[in-house]
Formats: structure tokens, sequence, C-alpha cells
């Protein structure tokens, strides 16, 4: 086979694990969406705040330590002990749970029935705070996510492709990982909605919010339990990205990554985040692969915004969003 | 007591359809006029204007034009950032290749060059609507900064990859580069603000503001009684994004006086305009003046007081200030979702009820 077409298939492949990644964050938004018809800016940052919360915890960080050594000038910065990494992923999500409470009581109660982009900026206001709070709580530096999950380059991969192309590809293993963990989750979110009580009462309240509360279901308890199921799908994304490129600020920009997955695939489906993500990896890694080159490179930043804006213009409503009906 | 209508008799249609009907409003209006040209640049210093009047002004004009378009056509944007860039870049190239015109007519033409851009982008709004729309607009942002970065021409072959705004006058009097006074810098500011600002005030009033309005409210039903989609948000993108192409070849040539298009111009910008819009009012002028004013105090101000008077590192500092913003804007919404105009607005309504409430 011609080395290009070789070369084009590992990119393809890589592109496909990149849109896994994507649709990892883009299932967080489609989630609370459905749910309450918020668009949640702050998913990324959740995502982010996760991760760093998990370190943190990892690493018995004293929280606020920055904080209270600047008021009392002392030197804080570790208890001195570890916690094994399952216990703090337990802690973790407990912690994402509290703050689903939080941000409930605290904000979403008091924007019933608001116009959607108020709600919008609500989330972004909710963005900026818990970004700055992240960072206050866990300090501001760049951090080593590291839960056991397999590094580097898979030899798998590599050896079973050179078999039979007589080339190697090289595919991450935390790819690889974070596919399966995708797969795993999306599978679990299924079941859950479309089996347990709580996931019907989800998707009435998806359906129609009145009929919902006429039928007794605590629209309420459905926002806690929403948001709290998207801080753990962020708390899995956070330990992916954290892992791959460790916990920092830019973690908090992949929400931007997943809007064009999101428009691709439609607000409102979960199996459209997973191949809107798939489309967009692709895509994007294939343009830079294939154009990049010739004018300038780093296209990756605005080839999907692009790609999913062309797709609309045919499409309005993604590719499986519930069609759009209007009404005058 | 002073803000009522009565006894303020129109004998004339030119007076009944004037900008500002009732008197009170009216001397209101002069008199911030008469404060602002008459009784600031006196006392202005470099720290002022370079803190706060400066990018108070060029933020307002910024903040009209995307109303406009979010508060007035109902068309969300995001992609306010990389229309000021636009408007920052066309500036610059038309500066540095016709350095005999005047730095005014170029500012006016950038705005011109970033609506002909913007229609380019509000096309697809004809098929996308609502948040499509909103993640639509990013497209430009990214494409925008992205394409200011990687092609050379647009910085003049710069080594830096920056833009620096080269020595220019109006009358004799520098407004860019190095020598600039603050006076001449606010002035400048000013003038272009009063001049957009009166345009939007009577723009949004007339024939064009109203199919605006019809189409946000509803667009389909606008289409029924008459009123051209097509036109009329290709006009509300046009004229907004004349209005941001100003302020974006403000804010590089007066303002910062060299600019690299990532850090100026990014995603933090579009979003900061669009928080200054609806913490202001969505649909209102004097929305976007509070909204600017609002979220260029705010940050000064923290930082006077964490820093200066706390005596907290700057990077503690910074995190604080991102946690008070953030709670703030969340605070505001629940308070008053439609932002510090309508505060005004219930203000005027009492004081025309004042002192004999009802």
């Amino acid at each position: 086979m011609p080395d290009q077409l070789l070369f084009a298939m590992e990119v393809t492949l890589n592109g496909l694990m990149a849109g896994v990644m994507y649709a990892l964050v883009a299932l967080g938004f489609v989630l609370i969406y459905k749910a309450s018809g918020i668009f949640n800016y702050a998913q990324g940052v959740l995502a982010l705040f996760a991760a760093l919360t998990l370190v943190g915890i990892q690493q018995g960080q004293v929280p606020f330590a920055h904080l209270i050594n600047a008021v009392t000038g002392g030197h804080l910065t570790h208890f001195g002990w570890t916690v094994p990494s399952v216990l703090a992923i337990i802690l973790t999500a407990a912690v994402m749970v509290g703050l689903a409470i939080v941000i409930e009581k605290l904000v979403l109660k008091h924007l019933v029935n608001q116009a959607p982009i108020i709600l919008f900026m609500a989330t972004i206001g909710m963005a900026y705070f818990l970004e700055g709070f992240g960072d206050v709580m866990w300090g501001a530096d760049i951090k080593k996510l590291d839960v056991g999950l397999p590094q580097g380059i898979s030899e798998t991969v590599e050896g079973l492709t050179d078999s039979i192309f007589g080339y190697g590809f090289f595919i991450d293993n935390l790819d690889i990982v974070a596919t399966v963990v995708a797969i795993l989750l999306v599978t679990a979110l299924t079941l859950f909605s479309q089996y347990s009580k709580q996931g019907r009462a989800l998707r009435a309240v998806a359906d129609d919010h009145q009929a919902a509360l006429s039928v007794g279901i605590s629209l309420r308890f459905i926002w806690i339990l929403v948001w709290s199921i998207a801080g753990f799908v962020a708390l899995v994304a956070g330990i992916m990205w954290g892992s791959k490129s460790g916990v920092q600020f830019s973690l908090s920009l992949i929400a931007l990554k997943a809007l064009p997955v999101l428009m691709l695939g439609g607000f409102t489906s979960i199996p459209g985040a997973i191949v809107g993500g798939l489309i967009i990896g692709v895509g994007e890694k294939l343009f830079e692969f294939l154009a990049g080159p010739l004018i300038g490179g780093a296209t990756e930043n605005w080839f999907a915004y692009v790609l999913a804006l062309i797709f609309l213009v045919f499409r309005p409503q993604g590719l499986f969003g519930e069609k759009i009906i209007e009404r005058v | 007591m002073f803000y009522r209508e009565a006894g303020d008799f129109k004998t004339t249609y030119r007076e009944d359809s004037q900008t500002f009907p009732i008197k009170f409003d009216r001397l209101r209006f002069y008199a911030v006029l008469a404060v602002a040209y008459g009784v600031i640049p006196l006392f202005i210093n470099d720290y002022w204007a370079n803190a706060v009047f400066v990018p108070f002004l060029i933020y307002a004009i910024a903040a009209i034009g995307l109303n406009v378009l979010v508060g007035y056509a109902g068309q969300v944007s995001l992609g306010t950032g990389g229309f000021m860039a636009v408007g920052a870049y066309a500036c610059y190239k038309l500066m540095t290749a016709f350095p005999e015109v005047s730095i005014f007519i170029h500012v006016l033409l950038a705005g011109g060059v970033t609506a002909v851009v913007g229609v380019l982008f509000g096309l697809p709004s004809l098929r996308i609507k609502g948040f499509y729309l909103a993640v639509a607009t990013l497209a430009a942002q990214f494409f925008l900064v992205w394409l200011f970065n990687k092609v050379p021409w647009f910085y003049n072959y710069s080594a830096s990859g920056q833009i620096n705004a080269p020595d220019r006058t109006i009358f004799g009097v520098f407004v860019t580069g190095a020598q600039t006074s603050a006076m001449a810098k606010y002035m400048f500011c000013l003038v272009m603000l009063t001049i957009v600002a009166v345009l939007a005030r009577n723009l949004t009033r007339g024939t064009v503001g109203r199919k605006w309005m019809a189409i946000r409210d509803m667009d389909i039903a606008a289409e029924i009684i008459g009123v051209n989609p097509l036109t009329t948000k290709m006009t509300a993108f046009m004229v907004s994004s004349f209005f941001i192409g100003i302020a974006g070849a403000l804010f590089f040539s007066v303002y910062l006086g060299a600019a690299e298009v990532g850090e100026a111009f990014g995603i933090q910008k579009s979003f900061l305009i669009l928080f200054m819009v609806i913490i202001g009012g969505l649909g209102s002028i004097f929305g976007s003046f509070a909204g600017a004013a609002f979220l260029v105090l705010l940050p000064v101000l923290l930082k006077n007081l964490l820093v200066g008077a706390l005596n907290w590192p700057t990077d503690l500092a910074a995190h604080i200030e991102l946690m008070i913003v953030g709670a703030l804007i969340v605070i505001f919404l629940i308070a008053e979702p439609h932002g510090l105009a309508q505060l005004w607005r219930v203000a005027k309504e009492k004081l025309r009820l004042w002192p004999f409430p009802h």
C-alpha cells in the first residue's frame, strides 16, 4: 500500500480517538440541555474543577492553602498523606454531587422560566466563578494527574498493524482506554435512562417540563440528578484529558472543542454527540494532515467550527437533533 | 416631581418625534454631554484615561454594536472579538498604506470593512437560529484570529507578528502613537462614541429598528407581515459589525498601540462584551453604556482593593477577581435579568410619581 494512504489511515484512527475525547465532553452538555434546556458553558470548567479536585485529594493538598497563607502568613501546602486513586475518585465524585446541589440551590432555582440566553450567561458566570474558585482552592500551577492509566504508545496495535501492512500505527494507550471508557459510559447512561425509575423521570422532564411536574416528578430533584451526572461525566473527561495533557487552565477550553461537536450532532442527542465527535475528530485531523501544510497549519482551531457551520446550513438542527418546528 | 411629561406640550411633529421627548431627559442628555466634553478633559490624566475612560468609551462602542445585533435583532453572536480584530487590522493596513489620509476616515473605513465581513459571516443566520447560531459565530471568531495570525500580509510581514500603530494626527494633535496625550485619546474616542450612540439610537427607533425588533420577537410572524428576513438580518449584522469594527480600530490604534491578535481579540473579548450587553440590558442603548462602565470599573476597583489595600499576591487577587466577577454576573442575572437599564427604568417610574406615589 502507498505510504500516503497508510499515513492517512493512521491519522484517521487518531482522529477517531480524539473524537471520542471530544464526545466525552459533549456528552455532559447534551445531558443538561436535554433535561433542562440549559446550554451549560461551564461543562469544560467542571471537568477542570473535577480534575483539580482529584489531584488535590490524591496528593493531600491543603485546600485554600494560598489564601490561608496570604491571610495568616503561614506556609501550608500539603497534609502529608496521599490517598489511593480509587478512593480519591469516589471522593471527587461526592464533591461533584455536592457542587450540583449547590448550583441548583443557589443559581438554577432562582432562574426558572428565564430566557435561554440568560441561563446561558449564568453558566458562563458560573464558569468564571469555578475557574477562580478551583485556582484559589488548589493553586494554579500545572499538575500531573496519574490514576494508573496506561501511558505511551500501544505496542499491541503497532505490532498488529506492522504484521498486516508492514507499517506500525502509533496509537496512544490512553486513547484506547478513553474509547473503552466512553463506550462503557454511554452504555451505562443509556441503560440508566431506559430502565431505571429516575432515568424514566429524567426522560419525562426532557420531553415536557409541565407534564412531568403534573404527574408528580420533582423537577428540582431531576435537576440535581442531571447536574450530578454531568459532574460525573466531567470527572471522567477530566481524568482522561488530565492524564493526557496535565491538569491546567487550558483544560477548561475543551468546552470550546465540544461545541462544534454538539452543533454537528444536535444538542439533544446522545448518539449525536458520539457521532459528531468522531466526525469532527477525523475531519480536523485529516484536514490538518492534507491541507494544513499548504495554508500554514494550526487549522484545528477553527476547522471544526467551519465544518459544523457548513453542515448546519444544510441541516439546521444537526445530525440527530429533534426537528425544529416553529409556529406563529 | 422632576421627571414628568405633564406641561411639556408639543406643537410640531418635529418636536413630537425628537430623540428625547421628555424635557428632563433632554436636559440630562445635554448635561452629560457638557460634562463629557467640557469638564472631564480638563482633569483627565494618563492613569484615568488608560485605566478607566478610554477603555470605557471603546467598550461602550462595541457594546452598542453587539446590542444592536443581540438586543434589538435577537441574533446571538460570540464572534465580537474576531470582528474587532477585523476592524483593528483593517485600520492598521489603511494607516500604513495611506499615511496621508486622516485617521478619522481610516477608522470609519475600518468599520466599513468589518461590516462587509460581518454580513458574510451573518449569512448563515438565515438558516441557523438560537444557540446553533451562537456557536456558528464562534467559527468567525476562531477563523479570523487564525487568519490574522497566519497570513503575514495582514501584519506587514513584521518579525514579531504584532501590529504597531504609527503616529497619526488630527488637526495637528497626535491621537495614536507614543506621544499622544491623555486628553487627545479621550476626545477622539468620545467623538466616535457620540457619533455611534446617536446613530444607534436613531436607527433603533426608526423603521430599521422596528424591523429588527419584529424579527427578534418572532421571526416567522415578522416574515408573514412583510418584514424581509434577509435584508433585516443583514442590516443588523452590517450595522453591528460597523460599530464593532470602529471599536476594534480604536482599541488597537488609540488604546493598545500595539496588538497581538490572539491576546487582544480572543474569545475572552467576545464574552466580555456579551456580558456588558447582558448586564447593561438587552435592547437598550443606555444599557450598553452602563454595562461597559460596570465591567470596566469592577476589575479596577477589585485590583485596588485586593492588591492595593489588602496586600495579597497578584495571582491570588486575579483568581479572586475572577470569582467575584463570575458571582456578580450570576447574582445580577438572578436579581435583575433585564439588566441595569431595567433598574434605571424602574427608578424613572418612581421619579415620575415622587413625592406622591399611589
